[in-house]
């Protein structure tokens, strides 16, 4: 993060003057998902089901998961119907 | 200055009749008593077509707050109304709608606190939401209460402030009084309230008016942790300050436009006092009548009322109280295992720096709706004029009218 502003510099009311883009939260987890690609049938079950929506789908169709924003929950491995992603430490 | 018409009206009257002046967008509203009336007339004012008010019949207090808070993000004036347990099931949303400096205006009809259950007046309720980051107006009269609820709007909405206002009046003592109160036409309230203002911030598109506006988007009311909570503190505790100074601004204009004007502290025949007594609320107007008596006996008896209890107004109850020796401080309320109630606390805490400060005792009155009778009132100047000449407060706290020592 850029220099902290002080209370005089912030907006009233508490108001985000940064995007949720900005803040990256994939710092809060202690596990990370990796991905078989040889393994992943492509159902796209991962990106649908992520509570972080930062599982992408590439043009060819397989998941790509964006760990800055990931917090490590484990229900894309859970819900994986091919057991192609296993939980990792970041 | 406006013509004005006299209309006999009690507290809940005034209160929905400023209202429906004010012709705000929404209210949001669940009755409880001594507050009821308010919401009663204000839906009949809907159902007559008589303003263009939005009225949400919620199912408790707690989706009244919450409803008022939406409503005001979203730029509208809300107004809602309450009482005692009704307030206490607001409390969560007492603080978000001030933290997210949303200017709501609230009527409360001071009401005890269950349990045990109790209808009656005391100012248990509104001690209770001292800490919400409210500015709270504790009035005397419907008059005060017709007026105040019509200025709230202004120092809510008030650039500097964007905080929500509290209208406090004693239940049934004012609530359901009915008392002479002089109205101003409704385009005269219209003109004095004009349109709500909205301050600019910067959102993550760019600046914007504080408000929910999908041309605009902000984001109200984000996960606020260690890194920026305390600084988001510190602008609440800001706004109140400068509330000190709008608040003056406001009712001042008020004066020019009604001819009538309120301090926050008000001093009467304090000059040459050896006594006082200060508090808040309809109880004054009975303090007001016992000096006069004490001053024909021979007593030199003052008074200050306290219009203003948030923010405090320090300054200016300092200047009210004068050089009086001895000065008794009267509330209906108990801070239990406190050292002393409320008012007191801040009463003295904001003199604990000063070298002259008169003595100062603590007389707890009218809890549950006890009538406060001349003769307690009485009974405090005595016990004033007891400490006065021993040169010290014998009794820093004391419960006048309740049986037994
Ligand atoms: S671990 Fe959770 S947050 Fe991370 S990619 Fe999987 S589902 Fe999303
Ligand atoms: S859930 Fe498993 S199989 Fe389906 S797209 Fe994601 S990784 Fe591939």
């Amino acid at each position: 993060m850029s220099k902290a502003r002080t209370w005089k510099e912030l907006p009233k009311g508490a108001v985000s003057y940064r995007s949720s883009r900005d803040y990256k939260t994939g710092d809060w987890g202690v596990d990370a998902p990796r991905i078989d690609q040889a393994k992943c049938v492509k159902c796209n079950l991962c990106h649908m089901l992520c509570p972080e929506g930062c599982i992408a789908v590439r043009e060819d169709g397989s998941p790509e998961p964006d760990l800055d924003y990931c917090k490590g929950c484990g229900i894309c491995a859970k819900e994986c119907p091919v057991k192609a992603i296993e939980m990792v430490r970041k | 200055m406006a013509k004005q018409e006299l209309l006999g009206l009690n507290g809940n009257e005034a209160s929905a009749y400023a209202t429906k002046q004010v012709n705000p967008d929404v209210v949001a509203a669940y009755p409880i008593t001594p507050q009821t009336i308010i919401v009663e007339r204000f839906s009949e004012y809907v159902a007559d077509g008589l303003v263009d008010t939005e009225f949400v019949a919620v199912e408790s207090e707690h989706s009244a707050m919450s409803c008022s808070v939406g409503a005001s993000a979203a730029g509208a004036r809300a107004f809602t109304a309450t009482a005692a347990n009704g307030l206490a099931l607001m409390w969560e949303i007492l603080y978000i709608a001030s933290s997210l400096r949303l200017p709501i205006v609230m009527a409360v009809a001071n009401r005890a606190l269950s349990g045990p259950i109790n209808i009656h007046n005391d100012h248990s309720d509104a001690m209770g939401a001292r800490d919400s980051g409210w500015i709270q107006i504790f009035c005397e009269n419907a008059q005060e209460v017709y007026d105040a609820s019509i200025t709230a709007w202004r120092i809510a909405e008030h650039p500097r402030v964007q905080l929500p206002v509290m209208v406090c009046m004693d239940g049934f003592t004012i609530s359901h009084t009915m008392e002479n109160v002089m109205t101003l036409p409704d385009d005269a309230v219209k003109k004095f309230v004009g349109e709500r203002e909205f301050i600019r911030v910067e959102g993550h598109m760019g600046e914007a008016e504080l408000r929910l506006d999908p041309e605009a988007p902000l984001t109200m009311g984000p996960l606020d942790l260690q890194d920026f909570y305390f600084e988001h503190k510190i602008h609440q505790v800001d706004a109140m300050d400068d509330a000190l100074e709008a608040i003056k601004d406001v009712d001042e204009e008020w004066a020019k436009v009604s001819g009538r004007g309120y301090g926050y502290a008000e001093p009467y025949l304090m000059g040459d006092a050896e006594v006082a007594v200060i508090g808040m609320g309809s109880a004054m107007g009975t303090v007001r009548h016992v000096v006069d008596e004490l001053r024909q006996e021979g007593v030199n008896a003052g008074m200050v009322k306290l219009r203003l209890f948030r923010p405090f107004p320090a300054a200016e109850l300092k200047k009210a109280v004068g050089r009086v020796p001895m000065l008794g401080v009267m509330e209906k309320c108990i801070s239990f295992g406190a050292p002393a109630s409320p008012l007191m606390e801040e009463i003295m805490t904001a003199y604990y720096h000063d070298k002259e400060k008169p003595m100062m005792a603590n007389y707890v009155v009218g809890l549950g709706g006890r009538d406060v009778s001349p003769a307690m009132i009485r009974e405090i100047y005595g016990s004033l004029l007891k400490n006065r000449k021993a040169g010290k407060v014998s009794k820093p706290m004391s419960y006048i009218g309740v049986r037994g020592d």
